[in-house]
């Protein structure tokens, strides 16, 4: 089986059923049931995200992007302090980056006092971090490929045409 | 009062309908019908393109191109053909056109004197056949074998060629069967036409649109260059059917002459689409590769059902149709496309519409989702198991 080809109907669809991938692709069940398997063990699968436009909830939510300057560790690197930052619940995506501060961490938090305690009490601390900068998500637009709020056209082709 | 029977010219009146028009008629009172009929791709057209448009309407890029298009367009056409089918052309043998569908009418209008046979290997796109006699010309027709995977061969086109041959009209990869020509038929054609006084219409529009095999274009074998005019266009391999641009290349004395009756008839193609299609040639080939990957999983996908329910269906290698055998159904494909539509919503498009050699064969376009052709593919099985009782 085509490994790219489930990756490619996945990332399109991730709730496709292992059902319809097989019709989709013509292979029995138990063959994409194993080749889904073999693709989460290898970590090439990580994951199956639902985006969520937290903002038309009555929930509280807010996110903040927070560059981090940090100093390598000998023989580490930066994996430890990485390691370390990851760990945390409310980090949702963490990058060493180029540029002017070593990582950008993503947090999903309730309110802002959350993130300020999160920056302050918990991320600031961590040895090897010199400083951070906090930026909050004022709207998002866009996730994971996804446009936020904005209509995707109708197909309004002819139904028949040569 | 007026008689316009005898008013309206009688070319005119004989030039043969499209033979989609009475389906589509009959698909037009059922608007909830899931489709599958469609010669347009689905996806929007890359924002990059889009946006060259907009950015040019800021610009305020809204007068009229040079006849022949914008030379940097003209020339981002010869990067293009280079680039993809190591083919050499100077700019000024280029013309851009209102879609591919007018550069076919300047080559015929260009060539055609009355009584000029063009060969027309079918089925085929539906307007060959009637510019061919609104210019005075005579169709002859090959009929291309579904054992031929539809492929029009050496061997049939010598047996149709006369003194009065002026042309022959070659559109691969096909509409509608999806048909390609492989390299090796490529070569028999052109050792066929390379000492002969016949012009190759080379309707490549579906260029773009290849699965396993890598579209060759005839004007690269050698000798066809001087015979060739080459058609292409930014409809299917773009996305972008509405921006109404297609271009023609071909010998200069030709190109000349087709530019003098655009000029005339036309003017000159719409500038903003001329301005986004210079961004389209230059940046798009990763836009072209995901469209085309996501046809071929349909592609498969169409092949395998309609075979497993009883449909033959060869394997098409381009363009984004398939073209299954209906016959064991024992209808006619007029009759199955009608009754398809009417027992189960279904609508795709008879054979026959395309021509002769069309019959007993039905046109089904995957330019859709995979979620929108499994639902159709499902009702087709269901037609099929109904009309076996």
């Amino acid at each position: 089986m085509d490994d790219m080809k489930v990756l490619d109907l996945l990332a399109n669809d991730p709730r496709a059923s292992i059902t319809d991938l097989a019709d989709i692709l013509g292979e029995s069940e138990e063959d994409v049931k194993n080749s889904i398997s073999e693709l989460e063990k290898n970590k090439i699968i990580c994951g199956y995200h639902t985006v969520i436009n937290w903002d038309k909830t009555n929930s509280d939510h807010i996110d903040a992007m927070i560059g981090v300057s940090a100093k390598p560790e000998r023989g580490a690197g930066y994996d430890k302090i990485a390691e370390r930052i990851a760990r945390f619940p409310e980090v949702s995506s963490l990058s060493l980056m180029s540029g002017t501060s070593e990582f950008m961490v993503s947090i999903n938090a309730k309110t802002m006092r959350e993130v300020a305690d999160f920056v302050g009490e918990k991320l600031a601390p961590i040895d090897g971090v010199i400083s951070t900068v906090t930026m909050f998500v004022l709207k998002k637009y866009k996730v994971n490929g996804v446009l936020i709020d904005i209509e995707k056209e109708k197909d309004d082709r002819q139904l028949i045409s040569a | 009062m007026i008689n316009y029977d005898d008013i309206i010219s009688q070319k005119a009146k004989e030039m043969r309908p499209s033979g989609i028009r009475k389906f589509f008629d009959l698909v037009a009172e059922m608007p909830e019908c899931i489709s599958l009929g469609v010669g347009e791709p689905d996806f929007e057209t890359p924002w990059d393109i889009r946006d060259a448009a907009i950015h040019s309407l800021e610009k305020g890029k809204t007068k009229y191109t040079a006849n022949a298009g914008l030379k940097e367009l003209r020339i981002e056409i010869t990067n293009w053909l280079k680039r993809k089918y190591d083919l050499d052309y100077e700019y000024n043998q280029v013309m851009v056109s209102v879609g591919g569908s007018e550069a076919i009418d300047l080559a015929l209008r260009a060539l055609l004197e009355e009584g000029d046979e063009v060969i027309i290997p079918e089925p085929c796109y539906v307007s060959y056949d009637p510019i061919t006699t609104l210019t005075g010309g005579v169709p002859v027709y090959i009929e291309t074998k579904e054992e031929n995977d539809f492929r029009v061969t050496a061997q049939e086109i010598a047996e149709v060629i006369s003194d009065k041959t002026k042309a022959i009209v070659l559109s691969y990869p096909n509409n509608p069967t999806g048909a390609v020509l492989r390299h090796e038929d490529l070569q028999e054609i052109s050792n066929l036409l390379k000492d002969k006084n016949i012009i190759v219409i080379s309707d490549e529009i579906y260029s773009e649109l290849t699965y396993g095999i890598k579209h060759e274009s005839i004007a690269g074998f050698e000798g066809m260059k001087d015979k060739t005019i080459l058609i292409n266009g930014f409809s299917k391999s773009f996305s972008m059917t509405g921006w109404r641009l297609g271009y023609a290349v071909g010998p200069q004395e030709i190109i000349d002459i087709m530019i003098k009756i655009h000029q005339s008839c036309i003017m000159a193609a719409p500038t903003t689409s001329q301005y986004a299609a210079i961004v389209a040639l230059k940046d798009c080939d990763d836009d072209i590769e995901y469209m085309r990957k996501q046809y071929n999983l349909r592609r498969e996908y169409c092949v395998r059902k309609l075979n497993e329910m009883g449909l033959h269906t060869f394997e098409p290698r381009g363009a984004f149709y398939v073209f299954p055998n209906i016959t064991s159904s024992n209808m006619s494909s007029d009759e199955f496309a009608e009754a398809l539509l009417n027992e189960k919503h279904v609508a795709i498009v008879p054979g026959s519409a395309f021509g002769k050699s069309g019959e007993g064969f039905c046109r089904i376009s995957y330019a859709y989702s995979l979620e929108h052709l499994r639902e159709a593919m499902k009702r087709i099985k269901e037609f099929l198991e109904e009309n076996r009782r």
